[in-house]
């Protein structure tokens, strides 16, 4: 019974407070990037943005989860009620699913398994099931063309993100993210003989594919410019029409813990994770989950900016976008970084 | 062991009776999902004996990819059931045959030892131990070295098979107007704007 409970419960107990610890840390990061997001929107376009409930505003989020919540669920007649209510549920369960291989500091991961990227990117393609579900499932024709364009899209730029993460692959020879952070400690800047500093990070070395990245990552959670399945100008709100209440809310909070996954990625490939800007001891005793979440922070930053103010892309631009420019440059940085590294014995 | 026995049996369990399912669900689109189901479990039972890169290549290629083109396409399709249920018990005994098929080579495999006892002499681990190298760099080894030719060949087959389907489909159409972006870009006001003096009372 001893040793039962020492090799099951425990580590089981253990894992379950870690899962909780993560989940209600995101949850919080969440409600305040979503605020964020209104307040950068707002500040761009001259306006205060969300400022009532709370000093500036800041239990906004909070006041529309209760109102969410208190909502009445309204299920159309001819929808398919299963899939209609698991559409939601999927889409909000796969977005937090892949934050447990993401490590936020040294050490500081659930599961730091072998093939952690492989883990992400296959969460990350499936999220388009939630969106083709709830579209489907509303048996509504707006609803039905936003899931279509969704999957179109997803699939497109799946591609170009895999790519772009062979490319960091290459670099540092290993799929487990933790590698991938320590593997930048040194790169190019020391390679000239500079101390370890942001220079080192992949962003330099990698420069054209991380900004592929960072707009495939646009694409990929139907961020504006790239929010076509929910273009409210011609879809009215694409696959979310028939959706309100909680199911509504699942499927913002699946965006946006999609959003978060997709800046932390790019935190960890490009930007060096929890790494210091530059290897001094003030920094180096900052802890590391400081940087990390400051470099996610400054990512969704970005995102919030491109929301502000570019306009909606065309549908036929995206598309020409995903497969004619940015599928053969990452094809080519491929192959570029392939011999880069054969032939100077970096490999 | 205790545990991954009780996930082998839970994941086993699932895969089968969603593999079931897809062929006895009413809703094609039902199908896919259990068919997407079979999937997941599958990854899960890969997982388990320790092959993690092809459980997640699997969700990846299979579950992220191939089966939303099938979702994709089983959701526009306008299917008549009561058709599609027709030609059931007509198709039964191929369906039976191939099944048989299936079977017998999946014992013939399993219980090969039994045919020929030397066999089991001659099996060496192919890969190196787990905790010595990951199952990603293993199947790197042999994939780019022993079995490069197979694996070019498999490459080159499905860049036939998208070829032929892209040739099938391609249908050039005339009279339609498309964007040439070099060709915006390239627009300057010089070659874009003509200006004219109109003279009064004349017109141009």
């Amino acid at each position: 019974m001893d040793a039962f409970i020492s090799t099951y419960v425990w580590p089981g107990a253990i894992i379950i407070g870690q899962s909780l610890l993560l989940l209600v840390a995101l949850l919080l990061f969440i409600a305040y990037i979503l605020l964020a997001d209104r307040k950068i929107w707002a500040a761009v376009q001259m306006r205060r943005g969300p400022n009532v409930v709370g000093p500036w505003g800041l239990f906004q989020s909070f006041a529309d989860l209760l109102k969410f919540v208190f909502k009445e669920p309204i299920i159309p007649a001819g929808a398919n009620k299963t899939i209609f209510l698991l559409a939601p549920l999927v889409s909000v369960t796969l977005a937090l699913a892949a934050w447990a291989v993401i490590p936020l500091n040294a050490g500081w991961v659930i599961a730091d398994i072998n093939v952690g990227i492989l883990f992400v990117f296959a969460i990350s393609s499936l999220e388009v099931y939630g969106i083709i579900m709830g579209g489907w499932a509303s048996n509504s024709k707006y609803p039905f063309l936003g899931a279509l364009r969704s999957a179109a899209q997803m699939v497109s730029y799946e591609v170009s993100i895999g790519f772009v993460i062979i490319t960091v692959l290459l670099t540092v020879g290993s799929l487990n993210l933790t590698d991938i952070v320590t593997a930048q400690t040194d790169g190019l800047g020391t390679r000239i003989g500079l101390p370890a500093s942001f220079l080192d990070w992949h962003w330099l070395s990698l420069f054209p594919m991380f900004i592929v990245f960072f707009i495939s990552a646009l694409a990929e959670t139907n961020r504006p410019p790239f929010d076509l399945p929910e273009a409210e100008s011609e879809l009215v709100a694409g696959f979310m029409v028939e959706y309100g209440s909680t199911p509504y809310m699942m499927f913002m909070l699946g965006e946006y813990a999609a959003i978060c996954l997709m800046c932390a990625l790019t935190t960890i490939l490009f930007l060096g994770g929890w790494l210091p800007p530059v290897d001094i001891w003030l920094l180096n005793w900052v802890p590391g989950i400081v940087w990390f979440v400051l470099k996610a922070s400054l990512v969704f930053f970005m995102f919030a900016m491109v929301k502000a103010f570019v306009p909606r892309y065309r549908y036929d631009q995206l598309m020409r976008l995903g497969w004619k420019v940015f599928l053969p440059l990452s094809l080519g940085m491929v192959v570029i970084v392939a011999f880069v590294l054969k032939l100077m014995g970096w490999a | 062991m205790g545990l991954q026995a009780l996930f082998f049996y839970l994941f086993a369990f699932i895969a089968v009776a969603s593999a079931f399912m897809v062929i006895a669900a009413k809703n094609p689109v039902y199908s896919v999902l259990f068919l997407i189901l079979t999937f997941f479990n599958a990854a899960g039972l890969f997982l388990l004996t320790g092959a993690e890169f092809l459980a997640m290549i699997l969700l990846v290629v299979y579950v992220g990819a191939v089966a939303v083109l099938f979702l994709f396409v089983v959701m526009m399709l306008d299917i008549d059931f009561a058709e599609l249920r027709a030609g059931v018990l007509e198709y039964a005994p191929i369906g039976a045959l191939i099944g048989l098929i299936l079977a017998a080579e999946l014992i013939i495999v399993v219980g090969g030892t039994t045919f020929s006892p030397e066999i089991a002499k001659g099996i060496a681990m192919p890969m190196p131990a787990v905790s010595e190298r990951s199952n990603t760099a293993a199947l790197g080894d042999v994939l780019y070295t022993h079995y490069v030719y197979f694996f070019q060949i498999a490459g080159l087959v499905l860049l036939v098979a998208m070829i032929g389907a892209i040739v099938l489909t391609l249908r050039h159409r005339q009279n339609i107007k498309r964007q040439s972006i070099p060709r915006q870009v390239a627009r300057t006001p010089e070659t874009a704007v003509e200006v004219v003096t109109v003279k009064p009372g004349q017109g141009i």
